[in-house]
């Protein structure tokens, strides 16, 4: 049996004791806003809900643009190439693109570091399993871990897919973004990846979203119902909005 | 009502520990839950075992030592503590497993026992207004509003049983931090330490080796006293506060 | 049984003076007190290392105010939280006369209120401080932060109770004491905190270090790993609660226990009035002989409850199927005035006598019924549940049964002891250097305590009066000498410690420390309970030395002395119950007059009211200990009245 163990962020023990650590605080100067949020487990569920809230409003935008598949490839290829033109003329072609492929990625990392690492605390807090196992939370809220490793994963294959076009099945054409999207779901392990990944993001997203409110302090006994309900509609309508390209693809609604 | 118990034992902190199986018969629909450990462990002393070890004191369900997690519920099936439980909800022929709170905050000590002097630490870093004794007040200098008041007693009803943490699968101890966070702060004698508080006692939390919370919600159903779950967005909402006000 | 004639065959020593008490008028007695006490200069006082016991209302608020002053406090408990501590089961609230009502209260009139309460059986001095200091002691607790319940003014609710003309109880729900000690809990925690309490919880007081006739210490042992080590101070607090779980049921908690008031007592700090026990009347019965502890239900069910049983003996059809007129309101029928609100020993009485001439309810006949159909009647349903629900709801949970629609059943329970160690007005027990506060002390309710002042009490005296009187001992006996370990008187109480503990492990016999426990408890309950006769108390103490000495050879402790043995810290008090037990019937038997809790039947009035008997008993019995199972010496303290002149009570 292992007897009481100090951790902290980085792995490393505290070598001091809690109590002088309580009393050290009280007297010495306080860390930074930055230190403070990074090194408490309320401030990196405070970074995981604010990453989490940006990419979330990331994939609202990108569902909505995803539909435009459905208004035919010109319509389609000539949004992906707005996006590159953003901005102009006051920003360069695809800066804007690159900002925010540049807060994504802060966002994604901010979020999966925080949440690896509060993984890993959470594990540690508990070393020893009941033998007598009895689950009585949600689905959606079981399986944020697993969901968020879906999720990683899949965006690694997502952007060597359909940026970078390195595992694309078929000629990858940059600039073409429509018959790479066909491409894409014309093969069984694309759909069943993108699917997968899709469902998963919509269980990660009922969660996730009340959660961040929760972790910002937002939510409250009346407005709880709300929260809940905001967070069942994000998830149906980005899952049904992702999911309909796919479908739409096999069915032939859109080829 | 003849009953098959499959009990933790653990002979101390360091000793490797088991599920062991006893029966038992003859047990009343109104024993209460310890009662009928009691009948247990006189039958086990007089064949010369150790009886097995429990905390429990008040039986009336209020000083927050009894702490079983029976068939995996914290406090067992009904919502209230191990001690106001009574053999009524179960079965003749039923099979219980009796475990101990597991939290890496809350050692075993022996058997069913643990640790949890880690509550104790995280009240010492500020679970408390600075009011030496003789400095008060008249106690209505200060008019507390009904609203507040009542929101105080309500956190305050917490008996630090640690229910919580064994419930949370992350062995969080937020609801508890939470509880002591809102009955203080929301009270004007408490505004002066409001942000230190919250801080250090949330950091002392992390210290001590509870794991973070994912609102699963777990905890604030095992309650005995009906610590709601808001009660963490509402620490939540202190903390962020306190990181902006906080005097550098 | 040469115990016997032995025992009962006690002496009495020279009279007992409190020689702390200042004189003067009343209300000025404290003041002069504390005018005339030395103080420890506050730059001397982190020299001084004072062992608190216990850590409950007396103990937590003493521990933290002398830590806030200054002093080095070492500080145990046997829980394994200070927050733990039983103060924490008192529901009802906390007396103060802060007139916030401009109800007529008074502090003069909350004195008065006491010492009739306590029957005329406690000293003015220490009873007029304990009103003084009662608005000092809400001022405190709102300032820490304690949740009392407000009106929607924002400022504090006060309630009426047990029978006072005036609202003075502040309380929390029904859980006041939960919220007072949580308030010294945090105030101790923040001392612990700063590094001016050393706080040893899991860890038993076993014996008391007294070295030079002074108490310089305490043997105890840590529950987890089974050692027993000594600690040293210039002063010895014991701040260890009552003593009713010699009754084995109890409304105490299971491990409340006298070891620590009971060691010191062997060690020299005689003991005060033993015999006076509260029996609260409404407490929900046993149900078999499984039961482990009593649970009290608030006394103010009775405001609105109806009590009765059946008229006829062995009646067992259910409540609701006996007729109007075949139930016997008896409190409404003998006290026609006060009816259900009758004091707490007359209704624990009169539940007792319907009972023994079989016409008690429920199982085993141990019980009567508090109806509250009349009152949902009258009131409606929806506001019964507004004033009682929480009660409705714990009955319900533990009885399964619905009180809406089956009378509730109640019968008395041990709630409270009056008596404990003997203490001037400094609170000094007579080892100089050893204090005794809160329920452990017999000072301040005489022979029975009004409601919600017990906590008034354990708080005023760990707040304010231990920490005031405490300065003028320190001041007094400057310590030069350092003792240790080594030292004989130490190695003397660790050894008898040890020894007890190895034989207790030694006997290997064929009963276990419950069943001794459980044995002697119903002793007492039956012969010194709620009714004493010369008769039942002479057998219980012809009982009481072969039960002891039974023990001794058939007690069965498993396991060792160097670990976490819940079995071995029973035995152990039981050890002391078994002793406690004998004086307690002792201290009966020789008061043979009735007051407050102690109702002896030879001494009532023709209509059967207790009777007290001022021009032999107007005193506070102190006894001396001798050895085990030898007459102990009675030392008497007379109780002069200059205030509150003593009257019988009548309630007819």
């Amino acid at each position: 049996m292992e007897m009481r163990r100090f951790m902290s962020w980085t792995d490393e023990d505290f070598p001091s004791s809690v109590v002088s650590m309580a009393l050290a605080t009280r007297t010495d100067r306080r860390p930074s806003m930055t230190r403070t949020l990074w090194d408490s487990s309320v401030g990196k569920k405070t970074i995981m809900a604010v990453s989490g809230l940006v990419m979330l409003g990331y994939l609202v935008v990108h569902m909505l643009g995803n539909l435009k598949i459905f208004f035919g490839s010109d319509e389609f290829n000539h949004y992906a190439h707005w996006l590159r033109t953003l901005g102009e003329p006051f920003l360069h072609y695809e800066w804007a693109l690159w900002i925010v492929r540049v807060v994504l990625v802060a966002a994604v990392v901010l979020h999966a570091v925080s949440a690896y690492q509060l993984s890993r605390r959470d594990l540690r807090a508990r070393p020893t399993a009941y033998v007598h196992r009895k689950a009585r939370s949600s689905y959606a809220t079981r399986t944020m871990r697993y969901g968020g490793v879906i999720l990683a994963l899949f965006i690694v294959w997502h952007i060597l897919d359909l940026t970078t076009g390195t595992v694309h099945s078929g000629g990858f054409q940059s600039g073409h973004p429509y018959q790479n999207v066909l491409d894409t779901f014309s093969t069984w392990y694309g759909n069943v990846i993108y699917i997968v990944a899709v469902l998963a993001l919509g269980l990660h997203v009922q969660h996730g979203f009340w959660s961040a409110a929760q972790t910002l302090g937002v939510g409250s006994a009346t407005r709880d119902r709300v929260l809940k309900t905001l967070a069942n509609v994000l998830a149906v309508v980005l899952t049904a909005g992702f999911v309909s390209v796919p479908v739409a693809v096999m069915t032939g609604v859109v080829s | 009502m003849k009953l098959t118990l499959r009990v933790w034992r653990q002979q101390n902190a360091e000793a490797p520990g088991a599920m062991a199986t006893y029966e038992v018969d003859g047990i009343s629909q109104d024993m209460s839950f310890l009662e009928m450990l009691d009948t247990l462990n006189e039958e086990l002393i007089l064949g010369g075992d150790e009886p097995v070890a429990f905390d429990h004191d008040c039986r009336e369900g209020i000083c927050g030592a009894c702490s079983l997690v029976i068939n995996g519920d914290a406090h067992g099936p009904e919502r209230t503590t191990t001690c106001q439980l009574h053999m009524r909800s179960f079965d003749d022929g039923d099979t219980i497993d009796i475990e101990p709170w597991r939290a890496s905050a809350f050692p075993v000590v022996k058997d069913l026992v643990v640790d949890r002097s880690s509550f104790d630490r995280i009240i010492q870093a500020g679970g408390y207004i600075s009011a030496p004794t003789g400095t008060a007040p008249d106690a209505h200098a200060t008019p507390v509003p009904k609203p507040d008041a009542d929101s105080a007693f309500e956190h305050a009803e917490c008996i630090g049983c640690g229910a919580c943490v064994a419930a949370c699968p992350n062995g969080s101890a937020m609801l508890f931090t939470s509880a002591k966070v809102n009955h203080l702060n929301v009270l004007p004698q408490g505004a002066p330490e409001r942000e230190t508080r919250v801080l250090d006692m949330v950091a002392t939390m992390d210290d001590e080796g509870f794991g973070g919370c994912t609102l699963t919600g777990e905890c604030a159903t095992a309650c005995p006293k009906g610590i709601p779950l808001p009660s963490i967005t509402a620490m939540n909402k202190e903390w962020l506060r306190a990181t902006r006000k906080v005097r550098r | 049984m040469p115990d016997l004639s032995d025992y009962t065959n006690y002496r009495t020593g020279e009279p007992l003076v409190d020689a702390k008490a200042p004189t003067g008028p009343v209300a000025e007695r404290w003041d002069t007190r504390r005018f005339e006490a030395k103080l420890v200069n506050p730059a001397n006082r982190r020299k001084h290392t004072v062992i608190v016991v216990g850590t409950g209302l007396a103990g937590g608020s003493a521990g933290a105010t002398l830590a806030e002053q200054g002093y080095h406090v070492i500080q145990f408990c046997f829980q394994d939280s200070p927050r733990r501590a039983h103060s924490v089961a008192a529901q009802g609230g906390i007396n103060a006369a802060k007139n916030y009502r401009n109800d007529g209260d008074s502090v003069h009139r909350l004195f008065y209120d006491t010492v009739k309460g306590g029957d005329f059986r406690a000293r003015e001095s220490n009873v007029h401080r304990l009103a003084e200091i009662s608005v000092e002691i809400i001022d405190q607790c709102v300032a820490q932060g304690v949740p009392f319940a407000r009106e929607y003014g924002g400022l504090l609710d006060n309630r009426s109770f047990g029978g006072v003309q005036v609202s003075r109880t502040f309380y929390a729900r029904g859980q006041t004491g939960q919220q007072l000690l949580l308030g010294a809990y945090q105030a101790l925690s923040r001392q612990i905190a700063a590094g001016n309490v050393e706080l040893h919880s899991r860890t038993e007081m076993l014996d008391l270090v007294v070295v030079d006739g002074k108490a310089r210490g305490i043997v105890a042992r840590d529950l987890v790993t089974g050692k027993i080590d000594t600690y040293f101070a210039d002063a010895v607090v014991l701040a260890s609660g009552g003593y009713g779980n010699v009754f084995y049921l109890s409304t105490n908690a299971m491990n409340s226990n006298a070891t620590a008031i009971w060691r010191a007592h062997r060690r020299g700090a005689w003991f005060a009035n033993p015999c006076f026990t509260q029996i609260h009347p409404t407490c929900i019965p046993r149900t078999g002989d499984h039961q482990s502890k009593l649970t009290l239900m608030s006394e103010s069910l009775r405001n609105d409850g109806r009590i009765w049983v059946p008229k006829a003996k062995g009646d067992d059809r259910p409540a609701n199927r006996i007729p109007e007129d075949e139930r016997d309101y008896y409190l409404e029928r003998v006290y026609p005035a006060f009816g259900n609100l009758v004091p707490r020993d007359i209704a624990s009485r009169a539940a007792k006598n319907v009972c023994d001439e079989g016409r008690g309810v429920g199982p085993g006949g141990q019980g009567v019924y508090l109806d509250f159909a009349e009152a949902i009647e009258r009131m409606g349903r929806k506001k019964v549940e507004e004033k009682y629900g929480n009660l409705f709801d714990m009955y319900a949970r533990i009885t399964a049964e619905d009180p809406y629609e089956t009378p509730m059943r109640i019968y008395p329970a041990v709630h409270y002891t009056m008596g404990g160690l003997w203490v001037d007005y400094d609170l000094q027990t007579t080892i100089p250097g050893l204090f005794a506060i809160g329920e452990a002390n017999f000072s301040d309710h005489g022979a029975n305590r009004l409601g919600a002042s017990a906590l008034m009490q354990g708080l005023a005296d760990g707040y304010f009066v231990l920490p005031s009187t405490i300065n003028d001992y320190l001041a007094r006996n400057p310590h030069t000498e350092e003792i240790d370990a080594g030292h004989p008187a130490v190695a003397e109480a660790v050894a008898e410690t040890e020894d007890r503990l190895n034989l207790l492990l030694a006997v290997d016999g064929d009963r276990t420390p419950d069943s001794f426990h459980r044995e002697i408890g119903e002793l007492m309950w039956e012969f010194c309970g709620m009714a004493r006769t010369e008769e039942g108390l002479r057998k219980a103490l012809g009982r009481i030395p072969q039960i002891r000495e039974e023990f001794w050879r058939r007690i069965k402790v498993p396991g060792t002395g160097e670990q976490f043995n819940q079995s071995l810290e029973k035995a152990n008090r039981v050890v002391d119950y078994l002793e406690l037990a004998e004086l307690m019937c002792l201290d009966a038997l020789h008061r043979a007059e009735s007051c407050g809790g102690h109702f002896r039947e030879e001494s009532q009035t023709p209509d059967g009211e207790a009777a007290r008997r001022d021009e032999e008993f107007s005193y506070a019995a102190a006894w001396e200990f001798s050895a085990t199972g030898d007459a102990p010496v009675l030392h008497k303290e007379d109780l002069v009245f200059e205030y509150v002149h003593p009257t019988q009570r009548s309630y007819a």
